[in-house]
């Protein structure tokens, strides 16, 4: 954790975000640190509303403004913060150095172009490569992603498309530029349990290909165990565990976690049994918590937790941290 | 179009999806937009008599000189309709067939540029002010409803009177153009486009929450990219719809103001200029009026049935094939 923030490819330190809605105002993220190392793949898991996308949008700067506000913290991409770009900056970065595909397929292509166009359209404005070239090269891309015909397809419409080819189209449309990091906002949500595999084995052996960083939302811990590196996970736009992927199953440290992880069917467990759910709801991101954010839907709460929000301290591998008052292992404060 | 569904029995839809016909490639937005238009019979009867009206104004020239048009012979002025002047002559003898000839080209001509000054405008406001919002919204927005608040036929009345006789005439195509053609072309469209810019605004303000938005500006698309070659082409159904309905206004407004005697200038014909012509002579030369109106009329009720059937068949709720 010490090491020099150069050898990041992204770090993230202390980043804020809010909204000023008409019922007041949203604390979306609050103070979020990581790092993402080049050619690494980190997941961020964490449910509905706890600030995953928006963590990544305001890095991108994509958050609308007004009524959003980045109220703080920096994005070191390369050593440069992101945050204080000027929009034609980030208009070089995003799509260059920094790709993001998202949820939707079927909603995140526009629907009266041809895909042809929107995968040369980067490639014609990033790379200043002539018609010709970029269509080459989107005929690669496409086979790359694994769409057969590609030279046919080009002329064809989204709407020629099936789900999972569309979201192959997206990653296409995302890998023109070469990105070093790209950014995937739970894309395999919407699609069916099959294609989601075709789709994670996709961006695995194309990030293997082309050394690629990748920051996997989702709210999927069956996705984030075959793929991922690192987990944070998040809950009420904060971070409160992050660790290697395989530490994270083997021994979760924070009762969110663990009760996350307690919530997911297994093929090993006897069926009968109930699963087990967290009790309770996700706090109102209309005030910043006096407390632990996740007190009142907790199992080992203590006096302590109420009072004060607990920083993400390192358990016991240098890696592995939770922002938790309580040894969950023993009951007692930590 | 209620008949014709229920005339198909459901049976046939579903015998349409054989095997042989899944190989042949679904129809674009285009053919299925064309075949929803052909179900629109005034729409296609419209879509025929502006295609003979067209003809008419363009063909007719072959047969007629611009100079007869404007050729005058006070030995035969308001002769009723015969043989040799078969829509009669005017008040100064020149033939109203010609006439309405030359008037019909330049009247169409009007309507037409008119409507790109018009859509030009209202694309560009209504789209910087949905896309933006915010501060530029308000501003826009705020200049759009005061030129509404002003009544469309005074602010064309007094730009028409300011305007009037300062450029000079024209010379394009070999045809020599009456200046206040090119006055009453911008007029109309500056008086025009606030409908056309709350439609695209509005548009824009939907469209632009759309992920697809999303996910070109996370590709680094330029915003001026994203307006025009995102967005707009998603919002071309209404556009088209109203710049069509938009000719037939443009028409009627230059007959307006023509008829006041503020538009185009003689001898330059339009069909709005040959009714003021014919004021003083509604019941003794009744072909003065006759004509000229009823080639107004067919033209601005087709191109009203015509921008009727491209609204139901650019409608993307539709479905009926």
């Amino acid at each position: 954790m010490e090491t020099a923030s150069m050898e990041y490819l992204l770090e993230v330190k202390n980043l804020r975000t809010l909204f000023h809605t008409p019922e007041g105002t949203v604390f979306a993220v609050n103070g979020i640190s990581f790092h993402v190392d080049e050619g690494e793949t980190l997941a961020i898991v964490g449910e509905s509303g706890c600030g995953k996308s928006v963590s990544m949008l305001s890095i991108l700067q994509l958050i609308p403004v007004p009524p959003g506000e980045i109220a703080g913290g920096s994005a070191l991409y390369r050593g440069r913060d992101l945050l204080k770009n000027s929009e034609r900056e980030m208009e070089e970065i995003r799509g260059q150095e920094i790709a993001m595909i998202f949820q939707d397929p079927m909603t995140s292509l526009n629907p009266v172009l041809t895909i042809g166009r929107q995968i040369t359209e980067t490639l014609l404005t990033h790379k200043k490569m002539d018609q010709r070239a970029a269509q080459k090269r989107a005929v690669e891309l496409l086979d790359m992603v694994g769409i057969s015909d590609p030279a046919q397809r080009l002329s064809d419409y989204p709407h020629q498309f099936s789900g999972g080819m569309r979201q192959r189209v997206m990653i296409a449309m995302a890998l023109a530029c070469g990105p070093s990091l790209l950014i995937a906002d739970e894309p395999t949500t919407a699609l069916d349990v099959t294609i989601q595999a075709q789709i994670v084995e996709l961006v695995t052996r194309i990030r293997n290909q082309v050394h690629m960083a990748v920051i996997w939302i989702t709210h999927d811990l069956g996705v984030v165990a075959g793929i991922a590196d690192r987990v944070l996970v998040m809950y009420a736009g904060y971070i409160v565990e992050t660790a290697k992927v395989t530490d994270l199953y083997e021994n979760p440290c924070h009762p969110y976690t663990i009760a996350l992880l307690q919530a997911l069917p297994r093929v090993d467990r006897r069926r009968d049994r109930r699963l087990k759910s967290i009790p309770g709801a996700p706090p109102s991101l209309l005030m910043e918590p006096l407390g632990c954010p996740f007190a009142n839907r907790c199992e080992h709460v203590i006096e302590h937790c109420r009072e004060s929000n607990p920083p993400l301290l390192p358990v016991d591998k240098k890696n592995h941290s939770i922002a938790c008052w309580v040894n969950v292992r023993t009951g007692k404060p930590r | 179009m209620i008949d014709e569904q229920k005339s198909k029995p459901e049976k046939s839809r579903i015998a349409i999806l054989t095997p042989d016909d899944l190989e042949t490639p679904p129809l674009s937005l285009t053919q299925l937009a064309w075949r929803r238009f052909q179900r629109h019979k005034p729409a296609m009867i419209g879509l025929v008599v502006l295609a003979l009206l067209v003809m008419y104004a363009l063909g007719g020239s072959i047969f007629y000189s611009e100079k007869f048009a404007n050729f005058n012979d006070t030995s035969r002025r308001l002769l009723a309709p015969t043989s040799e002047h078969p829509f009669g002559t005017d008040s100064i003898g020149r033939d109203v067939l010609a006439r309405t000839i030359y008037g019909g080209q330049i009247s169409l001509l009007i309507g037409l540029t008119a409507v790109i000054v018009e859509t030009v405008l209202g694309i560009l406001v209504g789209a910087l002010a949905g896309y933006y919002g915010g501060f530029v919204d308000s501003i826009l927005m705020r200049i759009t409803e005061a030129m509404l608040n002003i009544p469309e036929i005074f602010l064309l009345i007094v730009m028409a009177k300011y305007f009037g006789g300062k450029i000079p005439e024209l010379d394009i195509f070999g045809r020599t153009f009456s200046g206040s053609v090119v006055v009453i072309v911008l007029i109309i469209g500056l008086t025009s486009w606030m409908y056309l810019a709350r439609i695209v605004r509005a548009q824009f303000l939907s469209l632009k929450e759309n992920e697809f938005v999303l996910a070109a500006r996370a590709t680094g698309t330029p915003n001026i990219e994203i307006i025009f070659r995102h967005i707009l082409p998603n919002s071309v159904a209404p556009i088209v719809v109203s710049a069509t309905l938009g000719v037939a206004n443009a028409i009627l407004s230059e007959a307006y103001i023509s008829f006041l005697g503020l538009g185009v200038q003689p001898p330059t014909a339009t069909w709005g200029n040959m009714l003021d012509g014919a004021n003083n002579y509604l019941e003794s030369a009744p072909w003065l009026w006759f004509f000229p109106g009823l080639l107004i009329l067919l033209t601005v009720l087709s191109i009203n049935f015509l921008g009727d059937g491209l609204r139901d068949a650019l409608d993307p709720r539709s479905r009926t094939v």
